[in-house]
């Protein structure tokens, strides 16, 4: 069969089970918006970001101008999108690169809504708008090097002297740390954990970019140093008491990654796919291989189940109903299978599969990030086993 | 300064064709629509305009219902209001000039713009004869034009450069790629969309002269040859490019 006629019998490869249909046609316009910026403006400076280890931060400014950061909050120069807009915006941005859509979710989704929802007034009006436009890039500082998934055991302190607040500690993976113009740190006073918005320039702060990484090399990752950081009493989030307030922004970003790694995993597929269709062994598309169509239909299964899954979540978070261990079992299921994804796409490209001239190892390197940010694989299984055996397995 | 930019819906560029059962006509089924790329320069240019001072733009496009999507994308990119004229038959280039002089006649514009052709039947034309049917004068192939005393100057792409036009205002502008690069639209401009009017109304198509009878598949890629090795090669290369290919 000729190629042309081939390639007219094929069904939408990018929908198999029809689910745009489900989305509305303003979610629909979004989606298209973002798939366009990011193939026409992202895509083709990626690979080159990705072999230098760094990202432009003036991408910000342009994520900005499409009003792409904080979209899903209301008020202060934010759009007030639905939760499905944001997650087919966060499953355009991942098929273009985990670093994209993790500069998104840092920036609206942690950085933004922690102020956005907790935060006063003057931080509102004084930080919100400039973010949302991309001129100020903000991190959020809750991990450390010895305090990851069990952020209780933060060893950052908050002390009081006189009216001001003085912070001292380390905090680490801190994603846009070194280009941001704002941090959210979380720090333990004597009455619990607070969050403060702590300008970057404020002297006792620093930032130092994490080297060598072999994964989301299309972002910036930092060490955010507090050595006698001095702020004044109204950098403290008021509404925030308790570590309740850092864990329901990362919630939030966890949301943003379910629909985000099946991006990724969209990308690989699409990539594996056109690969096997035009090379050729024993004279035949490799494609024409029943081994390579069984690899073909499972990332065909991966992808659509976790689309929908997305989905799913994505209009019980618009109803007001998601529920914490709902976004965990997303974020394990669809990391897990974007992964496989990755994986399988590789082994269709052969030795190609491994060069940044094809996605496939690019996204596999970056999903063994997400894998284990925003909630370990192994947390989100003890979330998910917690709420269906009412047995904390963790405490 | 008033504009009415009109757009077309077209299968997307990467869109795989498929001929209906009729043999005339594109099967739509499974294929993406957009709006025409260069009704996108039309409306950059617009938008551009109203932007540098006081201004309206309103988008008006002639088709079946389906058509509202780019009427909608147009309001999201930044036009104020849309007009969609409603028909269900596929019609010739000359009958839909009548329909939207028909349309237009009826109301004031200082510019009426259009994309230089549609990526669909390549037919160059509505601009053209809308302007004829408004007694309106026009410049086609515009790259870039700017608004002055009451007229326009606008440059025109030409074979090997350009041409400087000036025109009168009112008149017709047929846009292509050039000062104008199609924006991106905002989350909040997508959002807004749906709140800005739009109306549909029936079209008064003329009478159509040409029926399409027929369509048929572009020929499969020939295989590639080699014309010579080293530079030896390299005058019969350039001829093939210059003469055969008409790239150079």
């Amino acid at each position: 069969m000729a190629t042309a006629e081939r390639a007219r019998n094929r069904v939408d490869t990018r929908d198999f089970l029809s689910v745009d249909g489900q989305l509305n046609d303003e979610e629909l316009m979004i989606r298209d918006n973002v798939r366009t910026f990011v193939s026409a403006e992202l895509l083709p400076r990626v690979p080159e970001w990705y072999e230098l280890g760094t990202l432009d931060p003036a991408v910000a400014r342009e994520l900005g101008k499409l009003g792409l950061l904080g979209m899903h909050l209301t008020g202060y120069g934010c759009a007030g999108s639905s939760a499905v807009a944001y997650g087919v915006t966060c499953l355009e941005l991942e098929a273009g690169d985990s670093g994209l859509r993790s500069l998104v979710s840092v920036q609206g989704s942690l950085a933004m809504f922690a102020i956005w929802r907790y935060g006063s007034d003057e931080q509102k009006n004084e930080w919100l708008p400039r973010m949302a436009r991309g001129e100020a890039i903000g991190c959020f500082g809750l991990t450390e090097s010895d305090a990851g998934s069990d952020p209780a055991a933060m060893r950052t302190v908050a002390r009081r002297d006189g009216s001001d607040w003085v912070l001292d500690g380390t905090k680490m993976w801190i994603t846009n740390g070194s280009i941001a113009e704002v941090a959210i740190v979380w720090a333990r006073a004597n009455e619990g954990v607070h969050g403060f918005v702590v300008p970057t320039d404020t002297p006792g702060f620093s930032a130092n970019e994490v080297k060598g990484k072999l994964s989301l090399r299309a972002s910036v990752t930092s060490e955010l140093v507090l050595d006698g950081c001095r702020l004044p009493a109204d950098a403290l989030l008021p509404q925030a008491q308790g570590l309740g307030a850092p864990l329901s922004c990362l919630n939030e970003a966890r949301y943003g990654i379910v629909w985000g790694a099946i991006g990724a995993a969209r990308s690989c597929f699409e990539s594996a796919l056109e690969y096997s269709l035009g090379r050729e062994a024993f004279d035949k598309p490799i494609a024409a291989y029943q081994l390579t169509q069984a690899k073909l239909a499972q990332m065909v299964v991966e992808v659509s189940r976790g689309h929908l899954l997305a989905l799913q979540l994505g209009r019980l978070k618009d109803a007001g109903q998601i529920r914490p261990e709902q976004v965990s079992l997303g974020k394990l299921a669809n990391v897990n299978a974007a992964l496989g994804v990755a994986r399988e796409a590789r082994t269709v490209l052969g030795a190609n599969g491994i060069t940044l001239e094809y996605p496939v190892m690019r996204h596999a390197n970056n999903l063994e990030s997400v894998l284990t940010y925003e909630g370990t694989a192994e947390i989100h299984k003890l979330v998910v086993g917690n709420a269906v055996t009412g047995i904390a397995a963790f405490r | 300064m008033k504009s009415v930019v009109c757009v077309k819906r077209v299968p997307d560029t990467e869109a795989r064709i498929r001929i209906g059962d009729d043999g005339r006509s594109v099967d739509p089924s499974g294929v993406k629509f957009i709006l025409n790329p260069y009704d996108e320069f039309a409306v950059e240019a617009a938008l551009k305009h109203k932007e540098a001072g006081e201004g309206e733009v309103v988008v008006l496009s002639v088709g079946s219902a389906e058509s509202v999507d780019v009427l909608r994308t147009s309001l999201a990119l930044g036009a104020d209001e849309a007009l969609l004229l409603t028909t269900t038959q596929s019609a010739e280039g000359l009958a839909v000039a009548e329909a939207i002089a028909a349309e237009l006649k009826e109301r004031k514009f200082d510019l009426i713009l259009f994309g230089m052709k549609a990526i669909d039947d390549d037919l160059q034309a509505v601009g053209a004869m809308v302007a004829e049917l408004l007694d309106l004068p026009s410049a086609t192939v515009v790259t870039e034009f700017s608004v002055e005393d009451g007229k326009v100057t606008a440059h025109r792409e030409i074979e090997g450069g350009t041409e400087v036009v000036e025109v009168p205002l009112p008149c017709v502008l047929t846009i292509t790629k050039g000062a104008y690069e199609p924006r991106y639209a905002s989350l909040k401009g997508i959002m807004a969309a749906k709140r800005k009017p739009l109306t549909e109304k029936e079209a008064h198509l003329g009478l159509s002269h040409t029926i399409e009878s027929a369509l048929e598949y572009p020929p499969e890629r020939q295989a590639g040859r080699i014309v010579g090795e080293g530079s030896d090669a390299v005058p019969e290369l350039v001829r093939l490019l210059r003469e055969e290919a008409n790239v150079i």
